[in-house]
């Protein structure tokens, strides 16, 4: 059995077994319902409450702007659609760029359908917008601007905090939402201080079981919840609350930021090293910005001549699991909108890895991924495409 | 209306003479698997030239004619109400019910055709017609009689007990998968080889199948993608070994040694040479492809008739005539279309020359073959010894146990 190297957490993370065992003690002994009367109910409503109280502090805010949702697909729906449709006395229109993940993209092209207006700005070659290209876009119809944090495929960081101040000098009423599911568990994020009124998170991504994600909504957002029931999380989010999965989040969140810096330094040393060592080979590009302007754990990485999804399966022979930049067959091509938005040449769209760390990859496991790279790159260029 | 019982119509099975009970034979054991698949239980028997499904317990209608619609050399299945004898002016108000029930608007021209065959029945088969046509007619004088070209065909058979259809649910046609050999498919991700396999079965043959496999630079999800494939084509071909076979060896070798725009002729003559040695082995008479003349840049008739020398076995392309749309139309009504637009890479797709000679020499392409000349046939050896058989039907997977 070779080891296992996981370079692949933008996907998703292992889970932190210290989390594991936390999530099984709540299923097993706590199992209550939160809205139930009695002491078993009460447990667990103060596991839910304790998650929120540890989250807001993470991000320096009150616990009763957090709401649990099931991923955080769910939660930039909620926020989107739920805040467009609550708002559209207001106005119609909305502001995105081209490269947000699918849960907002798809969002926008449903509110389309319901006869929102939906602006898509377009990034720099690093995948990168610039709030001057937001603060344009702003009309007096604007409701909503939806940017992410951390891109999930190149791992280019957007400005979030001078876009969130150009907007509310525009108007404070204009609502701004942020995907941070990539960004939340690497960054320091704080809504108030960057005038975020919306905040997407989610539990996988940051060692916590699958099937928890986290909004934040502050204070005087008005937002139509899209699943009617029975009415818990104050209205928000009905559904009997995933107690053992917000427990969960929270406490991997709490590990992470406990000692974020020096994690984040760490990863940046990690993703440093790989790059460091690539470089005696030709024809590999590093997408995104060099060093700290960029993610700490996502290394995008264009490949002459090499097929990625070949690659990723040379790759995984060896141990080491990443994901393709995007998945591509002569079938049905599916081709990634970040790496077009970027310029990508045609024929590395389907010649780019992405590697993605957490705080769980050591030296050793980088050494050895460089060291597959270094040797399978070369061997499968031998069979390059004339 | 409650249908106890189904009359099998079958076309081409009537005509083959002295063949004729072993065509019957092979139908009835086929309809005998499909229907274990259904909830229930069914009797299937034979008599005077007919075949019937008598259900001996409730049962779901669509899933039974869904069953009976994946077994080939059915062309009808006709929903049948059965009664005891009943003289005639009984059987005249039962039959007026009938009417009744399946044609509440009424407005059609009809036409009565009873078969007598229990001749101790009073009255003969025209007498018959007349009552009840008479019966009908009075009962819902909007209908019209039409003995040439009606609406309503209402059959009434007079056997041991009376049977009533008048709606005649198309099958799939064909012959019988067992009567016609085995042949060995050659299965793809793609969306031809699957309707393939089905063209060919449907002619009452048998198929195994072969993928040639590319580990570790194929997805095990495009394993995945054409054993679900194979279970599609299963449903009505019956059980499919499918041999999964590693190419990966032969591909490297054959990108070292030869030219890079020969590359996929010259793997594609290896596939068909090992498919080949595989029909042998597992006793198939035939190749079977999805090949399809200029489809794409690999399926010239050059490279078709290039591709073609190295077998002596006959290759089957049902659909070489076929437009893409043809076939994807075929593709989507037999159920493989939305397994075989997955997009995984496969072996064919991962070392693709760009640009593939399209008019080969066979000559030029024989000598770039003596290139391979020191290990290829080893290779070939070995790429069969990797042959790990997959039992494959509707109902699940299994791998074949080794002895």
């Amino acid at each position: 059995m070779i080891n296992e190297i996981y370079l692949d957490n933008s996907a998703t993370t292992q889970c932190f077994p210290e989390t594991a065992e936390l999530v099984s003690r709540i299923l097993t002994e706590e199992y209550g319902n939160p809205s139930s009367m009695h002491h078993k109910g009460v447990e667990a409503e103060r596991r839910l409450t304790q998650a929120k109280e540890t989250l807001a502090d993470i991000l320096k805010v009150s616990g009763r702007n957090l709401y649990f949702t099931s991923c955080g697909t769910e939660s930039d729906n909620l926020a989107i659609a739920g805040c467009a449709r609550a708002n559209q006395r207001a106005g119609k229109h909305l502001i995105t760029t081209v490269i947000e993940h699918p849960a907002v993209i798809e969002t926008m092209h449903a509110l389309e359908e319901e006869g929102f207006e939906v602006t898509y700005l377009p990034v720099d070659s690093d995948g990168v917008v610039s709030p001057e290209t937001v603060a344009g876009a702003l009309r007096d119809d604007t409701i909503l601007v939806s940017i992410m944090h951390t891109n999930n495929e190149i791992g280019s960081l957007q400005p979030i905090a001078e876009i969130g101040r150009l907007i509310k000098e525009r108007n404070p009423k204009i609502l701004f939402h942020v995907d941070a599911v990539q960004g939340f568990g690497k960054a320091q994020i704080y809504p108030k201080r960057m005038k975020i009124d919306l905040l997407s998170a989610s539990g996988h991504k940051i060692h916590a079981p699958k099937g928890v994600g986290l909004l934040y909504v502050a204070d005087g957002v008005k937002i139509r919840p899209t699943l009617p029931g029975g009415g818990q999380q104050g209205g928000m989010r009905s559904g009997t609350e995933n107690v053992a999965g917000a427990a969960a989040m929270a406490f991997s969140a709490k590990r992470l930021y406990d000692h974020l810096e020096e994690d984040v330094d760490r990863l940046y040393a990690l993703r440093a090293r790989l790059i460091e060592q690539l470089q005696g080979l030709d024809g590999v590009r590093v997408n995104g910005k060099p060093g700290r302007e960029s993610a700490p754990h996502v290394i995008s990485l264009s490949v002459q001549g090499v097929r990625a999804e070949v690659l990723l399966h040379a790759l995984e022979d060896r141990g080491v699991y990443v994901s393709a930049g995007s998945a591509c067959s002569s079938n049905r091509p599916h081709l990634s909108e970040t790496l077009k938005a970027i310029g990508t040449p045609k024929e590395l769209l389907d010649a780019t890895i992405r590697l993605s760390l957490s705080v769980l990859n050591t030296e050793e496991e980088i050494d050895t991924a460089a060291a597959a790279l270094l040797e399978i790159i070369p061997f499968l260029r031998k069979y390059t495409r004339h | 209306m409650k249908y106890e019982s189904f009359l099998i119509k079958y076309a081409e099975i009537g005509i083959k003479g002295k063949n004729r009970h072993l065509f019957e034979e092979a139908l009835v054991n086929q309809m005998k698997l499909a229907l274990r698949r259904c909830e229930g239980h069914f009797a299937v028997t034979r008599s005077s030239g007919r075949v019937f499904v008598d259900a001996l317990e409730d049962y779901d209608f669509d899933e039974v004619v869904d069953a009976l619609q994946h077994v080939f050399g059915i062309t009808g299945i006709c929903p049948m109400v059965v009664c005891k004898v009943l003289p005639i002016e009984e059987l005249a108000a039962e039959v007026v019910k009938f009417v009744g029930a399946e044609y509440p608007d009424r407005h059609h021209t009809f036409k009565v055709h009873a078969r007598r065959l229990d001749k101790n029945y009073p009255l003969d088969s025209m007498q018959i017609n007349e009552e009840l046509g008479a019966a009908i007619l009075d009962a819902y004088p909007e209908m019209k009689v039409d003995v040439h070209h009606p609406e309503i065909l209402v059959t009434v058979e007079i056997r041991e007990r009376m049977y009533l259809y008048s709606h005649i649910i198309p099958g799939p046609g064909g012959l019988p998968v067992g009567i016609g050999g085995k042949a060995m498919l050659l299965l793809s991700g793609g969306i031809n080889s699957p309707v393939a396999g089905y063209m060919v079965s449907k002619r009452g043959v048998k198929l195994d199948a072969v993928y040639f496999n590319a580990p570790p630079y194929t997805s095990e999800r495009a394993l995945q993608k054409v054993v679900d494939l194979a279970r599609q084509v299963a449903a009505y071909s019956g059980t499919i070994w499918l041999h999964n076979i590693n190419f990966t060896e032969i591909q490297l070798y054959i990108y070292e040694k030869c030219p890079h725009d020969e590359l996929t002729i010259i793997m594609r003559r290896y596939m068909m040479r090992i498919a080949e040695l595989l029909a042998k082995k597992y006793e198939c008479l035939a190749l079977v492809t999805g090949e399809s003349i200029g489809q794409v840049a690999s399926q010239t008739m050059t490279r078709l008739s290039v591709t073609n020398e190295v077998c002596t076995l006959p290759v089957f392309r049902p659909v070489i005539a076929f437009d893409k749309e043809d076939i994807i139309t075929m593709s989507k009504k037999i159920g493989t279309y939305d397994t075989s637009i997955l997009p995984y890479e496969d072996c064919c797709t991962i070392f693709v020359a760009k640009h593939p000679v399209t008019k080969p020499v066979a000559e030029v392409i024989r000598r770039h073959e003596k290139n391979l000349e020191e290990k290829i046939d080893e290779m070939v050896e070995r790429a069969i010894e990797t042959d790990e058989i997959l039992i494959v039907d509707a109902s699940g997977v299994r791998k074949l146990q080794e002895n």
